[in-house]
């Protein structure tokens, strides 16, 4: 077995620099990836392009770089649950590119995937499609999207075996399954590092070959936005 | 009386048929799972990664892990499965998902839809909302028939950016229930007690009144 698994996130995420583009996974505050977005927070890197779908709450998530105005770029679809970003936007302070949701995610998965470019009906006739290639098939009018480009892609796990091996649990797979493999190169962090051969291969969500470095992650907060109830 | 949230959403349940996997959106769309008919086998689908969408959960069995596109703590029911972002979007471009339910701010007479952005005001983004718009067959809006102002939001042209073109086949509102024809907004029922001559006047856009529009059956 190839070993991928580093000992901490800052040996994870050796390399990272300004300036650079990063891929993030999750969905809201469900499945990001903590221990390397407060390793961000601590290199006090600036001018990062991020891509991620959304931009965490003010003081979580992606959050905490939009904080210390770390973040130029935000590549994202919704962006709803966050003052300090609405405010960074319209001020100019952040520049900010909103794509549909269902194009973010194959916009990943065609880099992951080895795919330039799709074509998808989503945002035809919108402000989405200014400048793109128009393309109909069958009568429906479609938009060219191009894979993304990106230096690293930093995602999170249930378990994860230190071949790189990753299993996800419940609606936390999100972003972070087609972001696997879609960056030069993409940094797994798990909830539960274990050995090679402590997974079931049946039960492999995203094989290990898509991921360059694992680390067992600590200190999940894993914060709960909407705490929704059914009274008993 | 016009309908409120829960009537609406009440309205709406009654279009969903036997079989269907269906996407709610965020708001009233969401009650409308409360008022599917008991024993009715249909999934609802949640983009975020999950089908087979239950209540949500009693409290102490919240799980961060388990979400729904409105980032609310939910449940999965028996028979459910998760899925990445990117299948996700695939179920949904690829017409497996039957119905979809949304909300709005503004309808088009010609079935445009504006839910996503007031310029300089609300800039919160699309998220799922232009990818489900442009590849649902069967699309259902729930909304007010007027906005906070008293102004009509059945236009005959969105005045706010499009999330999608043609593509709105139904409208339930606290006043009435429409169909969009080559022609407009034909009236197909009114809410309990509510006149055509209200209706009427809430309505911009090209309205078609039919002979007969009956109340709706709540």
């Amino acid at each position: 077995m190839i070993t991928k698994n580093v000992s901490n996130v800052a040996k994870a995420l050796e390399g990272v620099s300004s300036n650079m583009t990063l891929m993030l996974g999750g969905f809201g505050l469900c499945g990001i990836p903590e221990n390397s977005i407060a390793e961000l927070v601590r290199l006090n890197i600036s001018e990062i392009i991020c891509i991620s779908n959304n931009a965490g709450v003010d003081d979580f998530g992606l959050g905490l770089l939009l904080q210390k105005k770390q973040i130029k770029k935000m590549i994202s679809s919704y962006v709803g649950e966050n003052a300090e970003f609405e405010r960074q936007m319209l001020s100019g302070e952040l520049e900010v590119e909103l794509i549909p949701q269902g194009t973010l995610a194959e916009r990943c998965r065609s880099a992951q995937m080895g795919i330039p470019a799709f074509y998808t009906p989503a945002g035809y006739g919108t402000e989405v499609s200014k400048g793109k290639e128009v393309r109909d098939f069958e009568g429906k009018p479609h938009l060219l999207e191009h894979a993304f480009k990106a230096d690293f892609s930093l995602i999170k796990a249930w378990k994860g075996d230190t071949a790189g091996n990753l299993v996800f649990k419940g609606t936390a797979r999100n972003f972070n399954a087609p972001m696997a493999g879609a960056a030069n190169i993409c940094v797994a962090e798990v909830e539960e590092l274990v050995p090679v051969g402590k997974l079931d291969p049946n039960q492999i969500h995203i094989p290990g070959i898509f991921i360059d470095r694992i680390f067992q992650g600590k200190n999940y907060e894993k914060r709960i936005e909407q705490r929704t109830l059914t009274q008993k | 009386m016009a309908l409120d949230k829960n009537g609406i959403a009440q309205r709406i349940a009654q279009e969903v048929q036997y079989g269907f996997y269906v996407n709610l959106g965020i708001g009233i769309p969401t009650l409308v799972a409360n008022f599917v008919q008991d024993g009715l086998e249909v999934e609802f689908q949640s983009e975020n990664g999950i089908l087979g969408m239950g209540p949500f959960p009693f409290e102490g069995e919240e799980d961060a892990d388990l979400i729904n596109a409105g980032k609310q703590t939910i449940t999965a029911l028996p028979g459910a499965s998760f899925f990445d972002s990117s299948m996700s979007f695939g179920m949904i471009r690829g017409k497996h998902v039957d119905l979809t339910i949304l909300g709005a701010m503004e309808v088009a007479e010609n079935g445009d839809i504006a839910n996503w952005k007031i310029p300089g005001k609300m800039v919160k983004g699309m998220g799922g909302a232009m990818d489900l718009v442009a590849s649902a067959e069967n699309i259902i809006v729930a909304m007010q028939h007027t906005n906070r102002a008293g102004k009509s939001k059945l236009l005959k042209r969105c005045s706010l950016p499009i999330t999608g073109v043609n593509c709105v086949k139904k409208i339930v509102t606290d006043l009435a229930c429409l169909e969009i024809s080559n022609e407009g907004f034909v009236l197909l029922e009114r809410a309990p007690g509510v006149s055509i001559e209200t209706i009427k006047a809430a309505t911009e856009g090209n309205l078609i009144i039919p002979t007969t529009v009956p109340e709706m059956q709540l």
